[in-house]
């Protein structure tokens, strides 16, 4: 008997654990929205997402974040556009290419480029992308290529590797190339899981911050020209939040907000292609 | 006749022309991803050494940071004990809630359904939402203001989904057959859990962790409104202090110290190769266990 409720205990205590997570996002949700939504509507849902003015110590301040908003996605698509394709060109190389020698050099090193912390991104993009690009969106869409290549590879990669091997060999059998029935049959075929991969780095890309802070320039107005500052919403909380009070505190809690449901639906996104390529 | 065939034939060595050719286009293309890949991945690590190692002298690693030696051993010792906190709270929570996922649960469970939807919620959430989370909720909510608690709980929020993930794969991994020879011995279910399928599912579950030792390590965003950005190495809990990641971001902007802060991007980069061949080194591991399994 004392068996028994020692089990049934211990089941509890389980479940209690697997319940933290949900935990997590509750707290997680409720406090930056009750944080932040009541600063939204004093701002105005419509002033605050589409004001083109940020500028929190003027009197009265105007707290738009379009310029944020805009900056956030114009860099997010810099990086796509120089990530993605040599992330799934590279992910090919790994899955169909490459010589097993030369594998276990390259694999490794790919990992390695995921587990470099983004300000040691930030310390080299200062370092040998500002001198040539200056603190500018182009330096900022060149790092965060950089730092989504290793999701986009190894997420296409596994993707690639997926699809079963009778594909390659017919596309053989009717005559075509190697490298024609990598691109023309497997890429096909490994699609969703591809841009799933795509989908994870702009994950990335959007929420990264201190890369960017430290390469973008980070002035608060609508972008401009590929060559000029840029600031994101995630830059827009880490410089600001430091000395921020009142109204201004909850308007940056609220950028936090906005950031957060762009990532929600980055991750349904991811969740329902993957559940396709699966 | 002759002419069909010759006409055919013609056809023929065209159509193979250009598949050798768009072979070798792509061919080219694909070597130079690959490439370019793992040039960047060289130039990153040359350049920060090239930087970094004419700042590393002794004064770096004094016992006290002062403005003058700027030294970067206050930061490492906070980080080596935020990283040992964190893992305390996120390993047990995340392998407890693993072994819940995939010993107990049934099959369409809606309680499970809904953990691994949040689990891939909270593993998408950037660190900046992380940090302002734990700003609002543990340092202001909870009172505990900027303090290495307040960072590290945070940090084992951050990292739960990751523990959780691989110790759920990990314990999966566990033939059935061994469960069943535990229960036909006669051992409960808690038995086997703890004395038979854990034991297996170790090495798994320590790949995990140290993934979650990189992440901690090279974080920044989640920990400046949460544990602060004090230089010092903090004498309780309660007292704020900055990891090696977070002091780097200070020194780069204050601005003052540039070369001390490449500096220690060399220390913080040969922690995570460590970390990364550690990992490699378990996953080759795991490897040769499921091969003799098998």
């Amino acid at each position: 008997m004392r068996g028994v409720l020692r089990d049934k205990i211990m089941k509890a205590v389980f479940f209690l654990a697997a319940l933290s997570s949900i935990l997590a996002v509750a707290l997680i949700c409720y406090f930056l929205l009750a944080n932040g939504l009541p600063a939204i509507g004093e701002i105005g849902p419509s002033g605050f997402l589409l004001g083109t003015e940020w500028s929190p110590s003027d009197t009265p301040p105007s707290f738009g974040i379009l310029p944020m908003i805009l900056g956030s996605l114009y860099v997010t698509a810099g990086a796509i556009v120089i990530g993605v394709p040599i992330g799934i060109l590279s992910a090919v190389f790994l899955a169909r290419v490459c010589p097993k020698k030369l594998y276990k050099v390259v694999k490794p090193a790919v990992d390695l480029l995921a587990g470099i912390p983004s300000v040691v991104y930030g310390f080299f993009g200062m370092a040998a992308i500002v001198p040539f690009a200056g603190n500018s969106m182009l330096s900022a869409c060149i790092l965060l290529g950089i730092m989504i290549l290793p999701t986009i590879v190894g997420i296409a990669e596994s993707a690639v590797r997926a699809v079963p091997e009778n594909y390659y060999e017919g596309a053989l059998a009717l005559g075509a190339g190697h490298y024609r029935s990598v691109f023309r049959v497997l890429l096909p075929a490994a699609k969703s899981g591809v841009l799933a991969a795509v989908v994870l780095g702009i994950g990335r890309a959007i929420g990264e911050t201190m890369a960017v802070i430290m390469v973008a320039g980070n002035q608060a107005r609508i972008p401009v020209s590929l060559f000029k500052g840029v600031r994101t919403l995630t830059a827009n909380i880490v410089i600001e939040m430091g000395y921020s009070t009142g109204l201004h505190r909850d308007a940056l809690i609220a950028t936090g907000v906005v950031l957060l449901v762009f990532i929600l639906i980055i991750n349904l996104s991811f969740a329902a292609l993957r559940g396709k390529s699966l | 006749m002759t002419g069909k065939h010759e006409i055919i034939r013609e056809k023929q060595t065209a159509a193979k022309r250009i598949n050798r050719r768009s072979e070798r286009a792509l061919a080219i293309v694909t070597w130079t991803a690959a490439i370019v890949t793992i040039t960047v991945l060289g130039y990153i690590i040359f350049f920060i050494f090239i930087k970094g190692v004419p700042y590393i002298k002794p004064s770096l690693f004094s016992f006290a940071y002062n403005s003058d030696n700027v030294s970067l051993f206050p930061a490492l010792v906070s980080t080596v004990m935020m990283t040992a906190l964190s893992l305390a709270i996120a390993v047990p929570l995340g392998v407890l809630s693993a072994i819940y996922l995939t010993e107990y649960a049934k099959r369409g469970n809606r309680a499970v359904a809904l953990v691994r939807m949040t689990m891939e919620t909270l593993a998408g959430i950037p660190s900046i939402v992380y940090g302002l989370f734990g700003m609002l909720f543990f340092v202001t909510f909870l009172g505990w203001g900027f303090s290495v608690l307040a960072g590290t709980f945070t940090l084992s929020i951050m990292i739960l989904p990751l523990i959780m993930r691989s110790s759920e794969e990990a314990i999966k991994a566990v033939p059935d057959a061994y469960r069943e020879g535990s229960f036909g011995l006669g051992a409960g279910i808690l038995r086997t859990v703890f004395r038979i399928v854990l034991p297996s599912a170790v090495p798994g579950i320590l790949a995990g962790v140290i993934l979650a030792v990189g992440r901690i390590v090279g974080e920044t965003a989640a920990l400046i409104y949460t544990s602060g950005t004090v230089a010092q190495i903090p004498e309780n809990v309660y007292e704020s202090a900055r990891t090696l990641s977070v002091h780097m971001y200070a020194l780069s902007s204050e601005g003052l110290h540039i070369g001390e802060g490449y500096a220690t991007a060399v220390v913080l980069l040969l922690v995570v190769i460590l970390i990364n061949a550690g990992s490699a080194w378990i996953a080759k591991r795991v490897g040769t266990n499921v091969g003799r399994n098998a």
